[in-house]
């Protein structure tokens, strides 16, 4: 299990780093390779030119301003041990301490896991959630992707070969708003068979204001529940609520595979979007967003 | 003699290298000129191959040779590897060749061996081989193989079964004719892999001026390896030496030897050059064996008060491939099934057939677990039927003390009657009840219940044969420079071999284990070995180390009361040498006894002696001596998901006497995490064309530290009668039961659903299913 | 790179990984490479203070870069560091071979966390396999030398 032999990059500047994956054939940029370097281990993965980014200035910042900004290259562990972003999108932190292990973390960068987009990978499905928007780069220009225009299909995004992700970008939800996300893996750090993301704002009558739904690990992509998300608007915080949406995501387009049906995963879809509707409802108004 | 390291909780030996990155691991060997190789394995699982084409992986640069079965030395090109367990019942026999030599069997088989300047370089070159298959059908399923116009798994054999033999005793007929109560159950139990955390791997290397071949091997025993290569190539035993130096685990399957290991050495004498192979994880999971699937249609017959009168029905195992195993898996899960109870009448028709998957080995446990799960859920399910304490059923059945030796009446793995030679289970069992307050159980469960918990508790019983024979050697010798050392063909991978066996000799040599230098591993050192396995290292080499130090204390003894003109009644080994008692002026010390115990160049040797002051000895068990232990386990079910945790696991294991109370149960722990694994995680599949699915360490899920309790251990300690230092096996026990209890504490978790569990592992999906009525998934 | 404080210069093929180029290159072979896909984290190494997986990196990339490894664990006269003996004293080890990575991370995780309990000791190790001891000694060892370190500092003060 060694990696077939490619040719390596190591720019330090963005615009240089743009303009080797716009110059080279089947080059793949190298965020923090765990995703990546096992599938070249592998050698399902066999690029011949290797764009390392770790060396690339300016790719790996968090910005708590109006808008969340996370450079694409900040490692996960920045973002889980970040007391800004902890106060601002605690849903984040909640999410990432299931990603791999802290050895992964360390390494594993934000952009990195959207990028690979896994079927059932937190971040995306976290982004999603927020109706992130992505920054990606090429010798053509800037151009900015919706995190619901970025999923195409299986493990594919609506990068161009040329392009790198450089940043993305969220609103953030307002103050004390309730936000759950519940996984169910085989075990700790797994990749999850199931998961699902809840935020809620609330109205002073303790109604809906807001809310955004996703769903992971059903099928190629992760999921928003939005026809419920719509129709939820203006409703009591009540256990009904709770039920319907439980009961939207378990009525999802769902995979089966040698490990796990679609059934099943469509149950544990209902299961964890109860428990994420749960937890977001108990914490409106005491997360610490301050 | 005292006693002052024999059943201590000394430290370990190994600790001070391994803890600063010192060990001597196979990948760690670098030898001058050392090339590197890789295989080319099959991706068919039956196939003829109608040619390799090598021509483009050759011309890279850094490749040295690319090595099929024609090109292979004779004798191995023409030989199969040979087959040290036979046995009269199988009908046939198929061992492979060291490349596959016109068909291939499963995915995986090794066809062609890479050799270049670098594992990279050879993995460049692999991808390049073309290999042109031809596919036959290939049997997955042990149950369609057994079918009159099943596919062959072989190309030539008669059909798919190795063998169908009757294991039996007593009447069944009458015991089910008069019996209260029938209960049928099919099982079907699959055991996964070893997945030690060092994959296989050997560096060979072949002197072609003195005709010596030396193997650097991670491994359970070298001299098994040593004797292949002999067998496989005509050498004489002094042309051979294969050295075993850190193991980073085994579990049974480091014990098999494989067609690698030939194709390796051969590769080294092709080419000139020492050759590395080190398995990476993805051959891990194709090449190395596996223990998988047995399907067992079962009937108990029982009386009135829950006592068993008769057992009786099918095995069937999957073999895989290869039979290089012979029957020793499904032969000790087929008589493991007695355990602690007494059984009147057992019939058990043991069929075993041949598959296109990789070959089936033991791995820890080796069938007994499943054996054990027979029994332990016929035991639940008569406690079911007849509204009984589950416990109690099986107090009602077990063999008691008084029945010792105790002959179930069946012939075991080892060749003998299977006689229990000690133990007490139902103190055994008891003391595991008292320990886990197992009567007030029943209130948790049901208070849990109100707060919407589903918890559940379990126990199951095992017996277990270890100390196989037929012999395992220790040569103690005391060296001129005054140092002990002692040499085994016990072959550790992690069990601790060095502390404990030095713990052993050093009471008799009045010296600190750590004083004394133990070599394990080298074919060099002691001239037969069989290696680990079996837990059989304690009793075998424990025996011998006994056996050989009381001989080299003796031989001291004799030679400082010459000396010193005493009788040797009135010496003792005491700090590095031998005094008068009380008399601690009157004292010669072990360099001094040595140097004269080799004689002096040219002189005549005084009086009788022998030279040297060493001693030899190879214990040889008459039978298998019989440990057992009782588990308890606590589990907690999420009946949304599936997810089972594993809350507590108490075993109540009887080793006979421990010679280090903290190694025994760091083994018995590390037995119970494994077991779980295959109660609740580990399960290999395999597609209908027999592509394996599960083949990395993300897919095959072997427990993490979040999945394992704590254990409780304690010891109920019936020494062994049939060997000199009262030990036991204890390497398996952790693992036997836990699953059987897990899988009867999920059941008990799940007693609202009236849930039946027959299998393992148990998956979530399953539980899930179990929930929400007859194999329904409901929607929320 | 530098390797537990010493300075090695070494020209490397771009694919070579970095536990290649450490147990090959560099001989330090206490490191072991288990799966090669980033699951098993025998491979566990520091870099710049942060536990990583040597086979996840290329050894290009750790250029300039601060290495620590469990050769380095060990104090300066050669005796074992207060997580090593404890270790050895609760039998947190068997075959020895997951050991690196288990020292690793705890050596990481107890630099950030002074105070660690079970639980969270048994989170940080999920990253880390092992199939010989069921984890328990493990744990034992990690909190021990938990509890050791706070009581030499203590001392200390």
């Amino acid at each position: 299990m060694k990696p077939g032999p490619f040719t390596y990059h190591d720019p330090t500047e963005l615009a240089d780093a743009v303009a080797l994956i716009g110059a080279h054939e089947n080059a793949r940029a190298l965020a923090g390779g765990q995703s990546l370097v096992p599938m070249m281990n592998f050698r399902y993965a066999m690029p011949d030119h290797l764009i390392d980014l770790n060396g690339v200035s300016g790719l790996s910042f968090i910005d708590c301003g109006e808008r969340i900004r996370l450079g694409a290259m900040t490692r996960q562990r920045d973002v889980e041990f970040s007391s800004d972003l902890q106060h601002a999108v605690p849903i984040l932190r909640e999410a990432l301490l299931n990603v791999g292990h802290r050895q992964t973390r360390n390494r594993g960068t934000i952009g990195g896991s959207i990028c690979n987009l896994d079927p059932s990978a937190e971040m995306p499905a976290i982004m999603l959630l927020h109706d992130a928007e992505l920054t990606a780069q090429s010798t053509r220009g800037v151009r900015k992707i919706p995190m619901n225009k970025f999923a195409l299909g299986f493990m594919t995004t609506s990068l161009e070969p040329d392009e790198l992700l450089t940043e993305i970008s969220f609103a953030r939800w307002g103050k004390g708003h309730g936000y759950g996300f519940h996984e169910y893996a085989r075990r700790h750090g797994d990749f999850a068979i199931c998961s699902a993301g809840v935020l809620i704002e609330a109205d002073s009558r303790g109604e809906v204001a807001r809310i955004a739904i996703v769903v992971g690990g059903l099928g190629a992509t992760p999921v928003r529940l939005s026809a419920f998300e719509a129709a939820a608007k203006g409703h009591r915080l009540a256990d009904e609520l709770i039920a319907e949406a439980a009961a939207a995501a378990s009525r999802m387009d769902a995979l089966s595979d040698a490990h796990f049906s679609a059934d099943y995963r469509r149950h544990l879809a209902g299961v964890l979007t109860r428990r994420a509707m749960k937890s977001a409802f108990e914490r409106i108004g005491v997360a610490a967003y301050v | 003699m005292s006693e002052k390291y024999f059943g201590a909780s000394v430290k370990r030996k190994e600790d001070a290298a391994l803890l600063r990155g010192k060990g001597k691991f196979v990948d760690d060997v670098k030898l001058p000129g050392m090339l590197h190789a890789c295989f080319v394995r099959s991706s068919s699982a039956h196939a003829m191959i109608r040619g390799i084409d090598k021509s483009a992986a050759l011309a890279l640069p850094g490749v040295i040779a690319i090595i099929t079965h024609d090109d292979l030395p004779e004798p191995m090109r023409s030989r199969r590897l040979p087959l040290y367990v036979p046995n009269p019942n199988m009908k046939q026999v198929f061992m492979p060749c060291v490349l596959a030599d016109g068909e291939t069997v499963f995915v995986g088989e090794a066809l062609a061996i890479v050799v270049a300047e670098s594992r990279y370089i050879a993995e460049d070159a692999a991808a390049l081989v073309i290999v042109d298959y031809e596919d036959l059908p290939a049997i997955v399923d042990p149950r369609d193989a057994i079918a009159d116009d099943a596919p062959l798994a072989q190309a030539g054999a008669k059909n798919n079964i190795v063998c169908n033999v009757p294991v039996r005793f007593g009447d069944t007929d009458a015991a089910f004719a008069k019996a209260k109560h029938v209960f049928r159950e099919s099982f079907f139990m699959h055991r996964g892999g070893p997945f030690f955390m060092e994959c296989r791997g050997v560096v060979g290397q072949w002197d072609a001026s003195a005709e010596k071949l030396t193997m650097y091997a991670s491994s359970q025993g070298s001299h098994r390896f040593k004797r292949t290569f002999v067998d496989l190539c005509d050498f004489d035993e002094n042309q051979v030496q294969v050295i075993t130096n850190d193991v980073g685990g085994g579990f049974g399957p480091k014990g098999s030897f494989y067609v690698e290991y030939a194709a390796v050495a051969a590769a080294s004498m092709l080419v000139g050059r020492p050759v590395k192979w080190i398995e990476d994880r993805r051959e891990n999971f194709v090449a190395t064996q596996q223990e998988r699937d047995q399907y067992w249609d079962m009937e108990v017959a029982a009386d009135e008060y829950g006592k068993l009168l008769g057992l009786r029905g099918r095995l069937l195992h999957d073999g895989g491939a290869y039979v290089t195993w012979g029957l020793v898996l499904p032969w000790i899960a087929a008589t493991s099934v007695i355990g602690p109870y007494v059984l009147p009448a057992y019939h058990l028709d043991l069929v075993v057939v041949m598959t296109n998957k990789i070959t089936c080995s033991p791995v820890r446990g080796a069938g007994r677990p499943q054996g054990c799960f027979v029994m332990e859920r016929m035991m639940d399910r008569i406690a079911r039927e007849l509204g009984l304490d589950r416990a109690e059923v099986r107090r009602r059945n077990f063999i008691q003390p008084a029945q010792m030796p105790y002959n179930i009446g069946l012939t075991f793995r080892d060749g003998k009657q299977a006689i229990y030679d000690s133990g007490d289970y139902p103190l055994s069992q008891q003391m595991a009840l008292d320990h886990t307050n197992y009567p007030a159980f029943e209130e948790r469960r049901k208070a849990a219940l109100r707060e919407g918990r589903y918890i559940g508790i379990g126990t199951a019983n095992a017996v277990e044969g270890t100390g196989l024979g037929p012999y395992e050697g220790a040569t103690i010798r005391l060296s001129t420079s005054g140092k002990i050392v002692l040499y085994t063909g016990a072959t550790p991978q992690g069990q601790s071999h060095q502390t404990t066996l030095a713990q052993v000799a050093a009471d008799h040599l009045g010296v600190s284990y750590e004083d004394i230098r133990v070599v394990t591993g080298d074919t060099n050192s002691i001239p037969f070995g069989m290696g680990t396995f079996a837990s059989r290292t304690a009793v075998n080499a424990g025996s011998s180390v006994h056996l050989a130090g009381i001989e080299v204390a003796t031989k001291i003894k004799k030679l400082a009361a010459e000396l010193l003109e005493v009788s040797p009644d009135d010496l003792e080994l005491k700090n590095g040498g031998v005094e008068v008692r009380g008399v601690p002026e009157m004292r010669k010390s072990f360099r001094e006894l040595a140097n004269i115990s080799v004689g002096l160049y040219g002189f005549s040797m005084k009086g009788d002696r022998d030279p040297g002051l060493e001693a030899t000895s190879y214990f040889k068990p008459e039978q298998s001596t019989y440990a057992n232990s009782c588990h308890v386990a606590e589990v907690e079910v999420d009946i949304e998901t599936g997810h089972v945790q594993v809350t507590r696991v108490l075993v109540n294991h009887d080793c006979g006497r421990v010679i280090n109370p903290l190694i025994v149960n760091g083994q018995i722990v590390g037995g119970v995490a494994h077991g779980i694994g295959n109660a609740l995680f580990e399960h290999l599949l395999f597609d209908e064309n027999g592509q394996p699915l599960t083949t990395t360490l993300g897919d095959y899920l072997i427990p993490m530290a979040t999945d394992v309790p704590n254990v409780d251990v304690i010891h109920t300690e019936t020494p062994s009668p049939l060997n000199p230092i009262g030990v036991k096996g204890a390497g398996e026990g952790g693992t036997i039961a836990v699953i059987a209890a897990i899988i009867s504490a999920v059941e008990n978790a799940l007693t609202p659903f009236d849930a039946k569990l027959t299998n393992m592992p148990i998956m979530p999906e399953q539980i899930v299913r179990i929930v929400n009525g007859t194999n329904k998934i409901a929607a929320e | 790179m530098s390797v537990n404080g010493r300075t090695y210069e070494r020209d490397v093929e771009p694919r070579m990984l970095l536990v290649d180029f450490l147990r090959q290159d560099l001989d330090l072979t206490g490191t072991h490479a288990g799966c090669e896909h980033g699951v098993c984290g025998a491979c566990t190494v520091l870099v710049n203070g942060r536990s990583l997986r040597s086979c996840l990196m290329f050894a290009v990339q750790a250029n300039g870069a601060s290495v620590e490894t469990i050769e380095g664990l060990a104090n300066a006269d050669g005796s074992l560091s207060i997580l090593q003996e404890c270790f050895h004293d609760h039998h947190g080890l068997q075959c020895g071979f997951c050991t690196p990575g288990m020292l690793m991370t705890l050596t990481e995780h107890l630099r950030e966390n002074a105070t660690p309990d079970e639980q969270e000791l048994r989170v940080v190790l999920t990253g880390n396999l092992c199939r010989c001891t069921g984890y328990q000694a493990i744990v034992e060892a990690g909190l021990d030398a938990a509890r050791r370190m706070r009581a030499k500092k203590e001392a200390a003060e």
